[in-house]
């Protein structure tokens, strides 16, 4: 195995009482030492329960129904909750979209950093504060020191979330899974945040799960993307290839509705209609009623992820 | 442009909010005397600017800044401390709720979240039917159907789902209707307060076309509040950007993306995540944004501003015209110093 993480054939079903619904539909994707790979997609494509299930944190009523995850050669898919506690948080951390929901009101920053450390290792407090103390440094905080006496209140949000980088950082995971990370944020912030974390992984030789909605901030910060429509990828590939010359019509819709990639005043490029709901995909192509381009086949029968011309792999009958 | 008559102009508005509570919150104990102070949120701080007839106006700045109060004081729905609101000439902020009627008429108001700005308990035609009839109560059940029949197909509602309540529907068609019920009354004025950002890109795009297409058609003219750079880019004549609560720089949405003169201005911009572009070099600023509790002396940036001198710390910066038709605020603009 020489990948760092591999997902296989990933389904998960959440179990409702009209019937199961398949959140995540077979997906597949790799993750090497140090690399950067984003995830994009509207609003219930399925990119945050496959972050979530990466580290077995779906909870119920969802489940993983098929596949498995090998991280470091390991079925971490099998693992036990407790086998799973030596990975989740210390081998492999994840960062949310909201720093005040993420830290404890209730206790400074350096107490939580040093509950995280001294849950995944034998130390003591002084020597916790000490790394807590190194960590907070990397991620660039002004009079880091204070910063420990503090309470999450106390602090802005931008800074939040470089606490919430820091602590995910104690136990230097080998993976970040950032789950849009700087969408409660401002512009400026944002820039800083992405500019952290890319330094982090180069510095620190860490591989990172971009979770996000904005192509923008994926298109700077990764080497591959992964486009999820409906619980499936319908496009992976390297960013330059996805970004600039993309295959799938939904790729190219998302692009072309990104304001500033037409002329200011002219009309935008739309991609009609929504999203299914989970519970009402179409038959064949789940992207079918919304595509220009859709011929018979297109809802009669899925199309597979194959590689295309441009270097990209993307599930699509029509387009090469 | 400027020889016309701008619609809306507002002039040295200046809204602060009080937050210190009650009075035993107010009193504090300092130097052996009690002393009794407020505290103050100085949310906007003496901005003027106007709004010219048939064009977008993009009000721009991070959270925080004084964005949604401006557009609150200018719809009337805070009064200002100080300062005018002119609508079309006449003055507007210091009128009663009866003389405000004729106007609520002419300007309406998009909010930001769909899912809280639609009542739930009442149907799409409800939400629609109220408006129409308390402004117009003479017009009959024919006219009041039309009316709303026109405006939802003009939207892209289909009008069979008129009888059906918010929850029904998804957040893209929630904002459609949200822009429908600001329409029902044909306004000429309207003030849109991040319409578009709790939607998701594809849907954001259907919505801006929208939003774009009936300022054509009915001879709109917007006021745009938002924090995405990128969205006031494409939709904007101009832009005024807004920082603490006051105006930094006021310019033509050309200009102020491609030459943006105020140093604020120009870290905003270089911090937009283009598609396709490979990391840009952003201008880091330094520290964080100050509260609006206790205003920084002089301008209101200096802390951040890597050309701030000595000048900054204790004058604060007039507004000034440059060649291009644009507004800033700023010495070291004013003074021609280096930003390289």
């Amino acid at each position: 195995m020489s990948h760092l993480l591999e997902v296989r054939d990933l389904e998960v079903k959440f179990a409702l009482r009209s019937g199961d619904i398949t959140a995540i539909d077979g997906i597949d994707f790799t993750l090497d030492q140090g690399e950067r790979l984003g995830i994009v997609g509207e609003s219930g494509a399925g990119k945050s329960v496959t972050g979530f299930s990466i580290i077995n944190l779906i909870s119920k009523p969802g489940f993983i129904s098929r596949g498995s995850i090998y991280f470091e050669g390991n079925k971490i898919s099998d693992y036990s909750d407790s086998q799973m506690r030596t990975i989740r948080g210390n081998r492999i951390s994840m960062i949310f979209q909201d720093p005040m929901m993420t830290l404890n009101p209730v206790f400074t920053i350096g107490f939580q950093m040093i509950e995280t450390l001294r849950a995944h290792k034998k130390i003591s407090k002084s020597d916790a504060r000490a790394i807590a103390l190194e960590k907070l440094k990397k991620v660039q905080i002004p009079s880091p020191e204070e910063r420990l006496d503090q309470y999450p209140h106390e602090l802005s949000g931008g800074m939040r979330q470089r606490i919430i980088i820091a602590i995910s950082l104690l136990v230097n995971p080998a993976i970040i899974i950032a789950d849009e990370p700087t969408t409660a944020l401002d512009v400026t912030i944002q820039a800083e945040i992405m500019d952290l974390l890319q330094q982090l992984c180069e510095t620190e030789k860490m591989g990172l799960i971009l979770i996000t909605h904005d192509l923008g901030v994926v298109s700077q910060v990764t080497e591959k993307i992964a486009v999820m429509y409906a619980g499936k990828i319908i496009e992976f590939g390297p960013t330059d290839q996805v970004v600039h010359s993309p295959v799938h019509p939904y790729t190219t819709g998302l692009i072309g509705s990104i304001p500033g990639s037409t002329a200011p005043g002219e009309k935008l490029l739309q991609i009609p209609g929504m999203m299914p709901t989970l519970s009402n995909i179409p038959e064949g192509c789940a992207f079918n009623p919304r595509c220009d381009l859709c011929e018979p086949i297109c809802t009669r029968k899925t199309p597979p992820l194959e590689k295309k011309q441009n270097g990209t792999m993307a599930a699509c009958h029509i387009k090469d | 442009m400027n020889t016309k008559k701008p619609l809306v102009s507002i002039n040295n508005v200046v809204k602060h909010f009080d937050i210190s509570g009650g009075l035993l919150d107010q009193l504090s104990f300092k130097g052996g005397k009690i002393r009794y102070e407020k505290t103050t949120v100085k949310a906007v701080n003496d901005i003027s600017l106007f709004v010219n007839r048939g064009e977008t106006l993009s009000v721009v700045g991070e959270s925080g800044c004084g964005k949604s109060t401006l557009a609150r004081v200018i719809m009337g729905l805070y009064p200002p401390n100080s300062g005018q609101v002119l609508y079309d000439g006449q003055r507007i902020d210091n009128l009663s709720h009866n003389q405000w009627l004729p106007f609520r008429k002419k300007m309406q108001m998009i909010f930001q979240d769909p899912y809280a700005s639609l009542n739930p308990r009442k149907t799409v035609r409800q939400t629609l039917e109220e408006p129409l009839r308390f402004h117009n109560p003479r017009l009959t059940s024919t006219q009041v159907n039309d009316k709303i029949a026109e405006v939802v197909e003009q939207v892209g509602v289909d009008p069979v789902w008129i009888t059906r309540y918010p929850h029904e529907f998804s957040g893209g068609q929630r904002q459609r209707i949200s822009i429908a019920r600001g329409l029902i009354l044909d306004p000429e004025f309207i003030v849109a307060d991040e319409p578009v950002s709790a939607l998701d890109v594809s849907i954001q795009a259907q919505i801006l076309n929208l939003l774009m297409e009936l300022a054509e058609k009915r001879n709109l003219t917007y006021l745009f509040i938002t924090h995405d750079l990128s969205v006031v880019n494409h939709i904007s004549t101009r832009v005024a950007v807004l920082y603490l609560g006051t105006l930094c720089e006021l310019a033509c949405a050309h200009d102020l993306f491609c030459e943006p003169r105020h140093p604020y201005t120009r870290a905003l911009i270089s911090a937009i995540p283009k598609v396709g572009e490979k990391k840009a070099k952003h201008i880091r600023l330094k520290g964080e944004v100050p509260t609006p509790v206790f205003l920084p002396r002089g301008c209101v940036f200096h802390g951040r501003c890597v050309y701030a001198n000595d000048r900054c710390t204790r004058e604060v910066p007039e507004l000034m015209e440059l060649s291009n038709g644009g507004f800033v605020a700023c010495h070291a603009v004013e003074e021609n110093r280096s930003m390289e």
